[in-house]
């Protein structure tokens, strides 16, 4: 394969999600401040009655990096059964990029979206006080970014497999809200009942806040290297699975 | 010289066979049509052609490539036109094109000069910039058309190219593909079930109805062997006595009318009414594609607008704008 082709293949996938997150900017506005609102009303009412040691509200703030991350995430990536339903994607899927180029680039362009939401947050975070030092903000970023690429590709596969866009909804039911309140962002893991921790165990969000939560804060249930470990075999899994569906996915 | 090459290309559905064993070759420079009613295996032909979609057997070479082996250096080779909208409709027409030269590695340093340049073939240089929602369907159609000619393709592909547009509006779309085939010697292949259109727009046409092709020539020829004028009877007719007349060549029966090939039917109307019986209604006309296409398979081509993609299509456009 030509590698020029390839990259100029990703870079208009890339530039069309892109100039499309550029339209729309009330989107943005509101993935940036429904996780303020958790932090200020949700993190405020129950910071009186929380007993995790420390300010409650800057326990939560890692989760609702995390939280921006899967939201944008996902949506973004499922948002492909959009493109199939307007015939957009043929117009892609004819062009001479392979199938595999195009699932990179849709993946760039997911994360790009998910990223600059998730960054404008974490420098919010500045303005609220959060503890951070250069290095917890630069790690921080790499975590995000570590949680997006697997995320997005999990919102293209999801996105390849649908038919039509009336499922479209219930993403956000049965996968994003999952991912979230199962994620420990709003309360620690460690004195959960036994059915529950297992389920925070499988939720891959769950190795990305704990991760922020010890890189921003320095408590975690679980140690830093174990976390990256885990969400690096999330990746890799999930992108092998994308680029699989991509190259099956019918019109 | 031949630049599509098909061999019993076939595709299956189920036990639906969309496509039934097409054999055809279609020249280089020519303006082809497939002509047939909604359902006859257009879309399905035009689908396989471009490697979008693998035929169930059989095998296409498209500009020297097979579509089966090297469908890489098919998909460089051929422009699309798809029957519904596939642009962005929040992007700009510019932005659009751009995706499209990208996609298709047309040079970066080209790739302004190039929008231009296929934006003004179709009029609408000015509206480079404005967002493909405000376009009107014809104005959306044209960009696609032009996007479609901006890596310079050997081989045009137009899906319905005119489905779902205003009379005015089809009859610019078919001015605007006209000159094209003038200005850029490529290969048009499109597909139509306006038979004014493939009368109007082709070099040669293939009839095709339910996934075979049931004749192929030139429109005139293929009107041409029809020979005489169109009659059309209905009412209690004594159809042995019509039968009789010498220059009665074929009676069909089309619904509750009689369909009759009539020789010189000016001179021999008079004639015919004689011994006809009692006639309800009766119309002459010269024989055109429809008349072909009765011929060949003995039923009318209806045309079907509102039909469920044209509603589905409507639908798609109001969320679109939402």
């Amino acid at each position: 394969m030509n590698l020029r082709k390839a990259l100029k293949g990703i870079y208009a996938l890339w530039y069309r999600d892109f100039k499309v997150f550029l339209r729309e900017k009330s989107r943005v506005v509101s993935s940036v401040f429904l996780p303020l609102f958790w932090y200020f009303i949700f993190g405020g009412g129950v910071g009186t009655i929380s007993t995790v040691k420390g300010n409650y509200q800057y326990f939560i703030f890692p989760g609702f990096l995390a939280m921006t991350v899967i939201f944008t995430s996902l949506f973004n990536g499922a948002y492909i059964v959009w493109d199939k339903k307007m015939d957009f994607l043929k117009e892609v899927l004819i062009a001479p990029p392979s199938r595999t180029t195009i699932f990179i680039g849709k993946m760039v362009g997911g994360m790009t979206d998910a990223l600059l939401q998730a960054y404008i947050l974490l420098f919010i975070g500045i303005f609220l006080h959060i503890p951070y030092t250069f290095q917890s903000i630069l790690l921080s970023m790499i975590m995000l970014f570590m949680l997006a690429a697997g995320l997005v590709s999990m919102g293209l596969i999801i996105g390849s497999f649908m038919e039509s866009p009336e499922g479209y909804g219930i993403i956000s039911s049965f996968i994003i809200y999952p991912l979230f309140l199962l994620s420990g962002a709003l309360y620690p893991l460690d004195k959960l009942p036994k059915w529950m921790q297992i389920l925070t165990r499988v939720d891959p969000a769950t190795y990305a806040v704990d991760g922020l939560r010890s890189i921003i804060l320095g408590v975690s249930s679980m140690s830093l290297a174990y976390d990256v470990f885990i969400i690096i075999c999330f990746d890799v899994l999930l992108i092998l699975i994308g680029t699989w569906a991509f190259n099956k996915m019918k019109l | 010289m031949e630049n599509i090459k098909t061999i019993n290309l076939t595709k299956k559905y189920g036990a639906l066979t969309a496509v039934d064993n097409v054999s055809l070759s279609i020249n280089k420079g020519e303006i082809f049509g497939l002509l047939g009613p909604n359902g006859a295996g257009k879309t399905t032909m035009l689908m396989m052609l471009s490697s979008l979609l693998k035929p169930t057997s059989g095998s296409a070479v498209v500009n020297g490539f097979n579509v089966l082996t090297q469908p890489a250096q098919v998909r460089e080779s051929i422009g699309m036109v798809f029957q519904d909208p596939s642009s962005d409709a929040v992007l700009s027409a510019y932005d659009n094109l751009k995706l499209h030269a990208l996609l298709y590695d047309v040079p970066l340093r080209l790739i302004d000069s190039k929008i231009n340049e296929v934006l003004s073939l179709v009029d609408l240089e000015k509206r480079k910039h404005d967002i493909v929602r405000t376009f009107s369907g014809g104005m959306r159609r044209r960009m696609e058309i032009a996007r479609g000619l901006l890596h310079e393709p050997q081989i045009f592909f137009l899906d319905e190219p005119t489905l779902g547009l205003d009379p005015q509006t089809r009859d610019h779309i078919w001015d605007y593909i006209k000159s094209l085939a003038q200005k850029i010697n490529m290969t048009i292949v499109l597909t139509t079930h306006y038979m004014e259109e493939a009368e109007k727009l082709c070099d040669r046409i293939a009839i095709i109805d339910h996934g075979k092709i049931v004749a192929l020539d030139s429109p005139e020829k293929l009107i041409r062997a029809i020979g005489g004028d169109i009659v059309l009877l209905s009412g209690s007719l004594r159809l042995e006595e019509l039968k009789k007349l010498p220059f009665v060549k074929e009676i069909k029966r089309i619904d509750d009318c009689y369909q009759l090939s009539v020789e010189n039917s000016a001179s021999n109307l008079q004639e015919l009414l004689k011994v006809a019986g009692r006639v309800e209604f009766v119309e002459v006309h010269s024989p055109d594609l429809n008349d072909v296409f009765i011929h060949y398979t003995g039923k009318e081509m209806r045309e079907e607008e509102g039909d469920t993609t044209e509603h589905l299509r409507s639908m798609s456009r109001a969320i679109e704008n939402k």
